[in-house]
């Protein structure tokens, strides 16, 4: 059996090294012998069992799997399941140590393995000089291509839109606000584009406890990646987000990686900052929430709304036939245009009999309803036999307990980020798809510049704006 | 209990490290701290269990028992037995590990203790660049061209 044991120093502190290296599939990115790698069947590169499927630069072809992997002691083990070279039984350790003198990273990387008889000094000249030797050399240089070192992270300035007490759109107002540096775990990102949502109005006028003014306000984002203290992301990466706690108005800011997606080149921060919670919030109503099916009949309530054309563009592209309420008939030219088949204008709630008579009497087998309680009894009333519920929100007042039974009803209350918490990727990449699909068609009407946030907020309360509303930085 | 880690990159191959620090005995000739030093009832300085007493130039006095010496991985570990810090339960290892790039050598020293809540700072803050770093940048001079 040949051992074979090779160390080094490079300079950048462990969590950084860390970042890149306990990624199984990172290695293709900065390790010069390594080719194209995938991890198979689509898990991810931090699950222990996974198999990386790479090629080299010299044309043979391994898979590996990773056996273990520690964040405590900075370990990862993996061994080889089937390579196109004779080697046997080969298992390999990557060990970081911190340097505390100089917050610099120590890093062994080790392995035992059979090779035929003879051939043991050319095997362990490759394996330790051709991958062990030239990768230490290589990560340095990648980690280096950024030329801000990161043990010097600080605090950086951003600024930011801060809603100063609770209230109206004068709330609103611009500050100096302060970035942290990134921990472990976290990113830091410079914003292009923020979106704007009705949520931020709510959170503005305190209606709903996420903030303590004065705090900056705004859920979702899209930008570049600065600093990186997280695997799978690098300083120049196109990201966005959409996620709790309240805080995008702002021009720079830290996010826990895990909220993150990387944006595919064919989409844009302008958007993926108008898309995120909105597209997201129709992928789990309409596929996870109620699975929407070719024929049914589907109530959306503002329909010309951000997240209304949304439903009604993908429940048209699922096939289902689709209802919606609006307040004007400007507005229901837009829904029509926009995959609702009958748009019904109402700015009292009155839908059920016109919903009826749409779907032949049977009613809607599933109601989007962001409106609440003004619009229960209708949607009881339009609500097909077996039919499905759907509150999302409740822009009139809190829905009173009802009963459903005379229609063997389902009622849900679904939240965004109890779907984002575990399904954030398959979420972003279904939007995404969607949106490359053709099916999903963003209509960014209104953009202001980020300073202006308090007059895109007036014109959003005042009903002025119909599409999606974006802050550019 | 508390945790203390330092460690450090010493531009000398570990062979060469070890020789100078296996020596139980041998605080005088490489640390900055340490006046004079001896190994109890005559042991040899490489026997486990040995017991060395030793005299810091601030003048305290400080007596630490051999847990583990370990030649093969250049490791050696150590408790407190008396020491003017207040401290109980303590065991500190210091480890070499060599650095193939360059043959330096990577060295690793960290103590285990307990002590009273409202110390543990200072004391972490002491112990780790007080003894263990200065012990380290006292090295490098020595080891240094």
């Amino acid at each position: 059996m040949i051992r074979v044991r090779r160390s080094a120093v490079i300079d950048a502190p462990i969590e950084r090294v860390w970042a890149v290296l306990r990624d199984f599939n990172s290695h293709s990115a900065w390790h010069p012998a390594v080719g194209p790698s995938a991890i198979e069947n689509g898990e991810p590169p931090d699950q222990v069992g996974c198999v990386r499927n790479f090629t080299l630069k010299d044309g043979n072809h391994i898979r590996e799997q990773l056996l273990a992997l520690s964040d405590r002691d900075y370990v990862s083990t993996y061994c080889i399941l089937d390579a196109t070279l004779p080697m046997r039984n080969y298992v390999a350790t990557v060990q970081l140590k911190r340097v505390t003198d100089g917050d610099r990273t120590f890093w062994q990387w080790e392995s035992t393995f059979d090779v035929p008889r003879g051939r043991e000094r050319e095997f362990e000249q490759l394996v330790g000089g051709g991958v062990y030797e030239a990768g230490f050399t290589a990560l340095a240089a990648y980690l280096g291509r950024d030329s801000r070192p990161f043990s010097r992270l600080s605090a950086v300035d951003s600024q930011g839109v801060v809603a100063t007490s609770f209230g109206g759109p004068e709330v609103l107002q611009v500050r100096r606000l302060d970035s942290p540096a990134p921990k472990s775990g976290e990113v830091r990102l410079r914003q292009l584009a923020i979106g704007v949502n009705y949520i931020d109005v709510y959170i503005r006028k305190g209606l709903y406890p996420m903030i303590d003014p004065p705090a900056p306000i705004g859920m979702e984002a899209a930008g570049v990646v600065l600093e990186s203290y997280a695997s799978g992301f690098s300083p120049g990466d196109r990201v966005a987000y959409a996620c709790i706690p309240p805080g995008a108005y702002v021009t720079v800011r830290t996010v826990p990686a895990s909220q993150l997606v990387l944006l595919p080149d064919d989409v844009s921060e302008e958007a993926a900052a108008a898309l995120m919670l909105k597209g997201m919030t129709a992928e789990y109503l309409l596929h996870r929430t109620h699975r929407v099916k070719p024929g049914d009949a589907v109530l959306v309530h503002a329909a010309a709304g951000g997240v209304g054309l949304l439903l009604c563009q993908w429940a048209r592209a699922l096939g289902a036939r689709v209802v919606g309420t609006v307040s004007s008939d400007a507005k229901a030219e837009l829904a029509r245009a926009n995959g609702c088949e009958h748009p019904i204008v109402t700015r009292s709630y009155i839908f059920a009999e016109e919903t009826k008579r749409f779907t032949g009497g049977r009613g809607a087998d599933v109601i989007y309803d962001g409106l609440g309680s003004d619009a229960a009894r209708e949607n009881l009333a339009a609500l097909a036999m077996r039919g499905h519920w759907v509150s999302y929100g409740q822009a009139t007042g809190a829905l009173e307990p009802m009963n459903l039974s005379g229609k063997s009803g389902t009622f849900s209350q679904p939240v965004l980020f109890h779907y984002t918490e575990e399904h954030l990727q398959q979420m972003a990449g279904r939007v995404f798809a969607a949106l490359r699909d053709g099916i999903l068609k963003p209509d960014v009407r209104h953009r202001y510049p980020l300073a202006a946030a308090a007059d895109a907020h007036r014109d959003l309360e005042a009903r002025r704006t119909s599409g999606q509303i974006v802050l550019l930085v | 209990m508390i945790k203390v880690y330092t460690s450090s990159v010493l531009d000398a191959p570990a062979e060469a490290v070890w020789a100078r620090v296996r020596d139980f005995n041998g605080l005088p000739q490489w640390t900055p701290f340490v006046a004079e030093s001896r190994i109890e009832e005559g042991a040899p300085a490489d026997r486990i269990g040995c017991v060395r007493n030793f005299r810091l130039k601030d003048g305290g006095l400080i007596r630490e028992r051999l847990l583990t010496l370990s030649d093969y991985d250049y490791q050696c570990s150590y408790s407190i037995l008396e020491s003017p810090m207040a401290v109980e339960n303590y065991v500190a290892t210091l480890k070499l590990t060599p650095v193939t790039d360059g043959n330096r050598t990577f060295a690793e020293w960290w103590a285990e203790f307990d002590c009273a809540p409202e110390r543990e700072g200072a004391l972490a803050q002491q112990i780790g660049q007080g003894v263990f770093q200065a012990a380290f940048d006292s090295l490098k001079k020595a080891l240094g061209p």
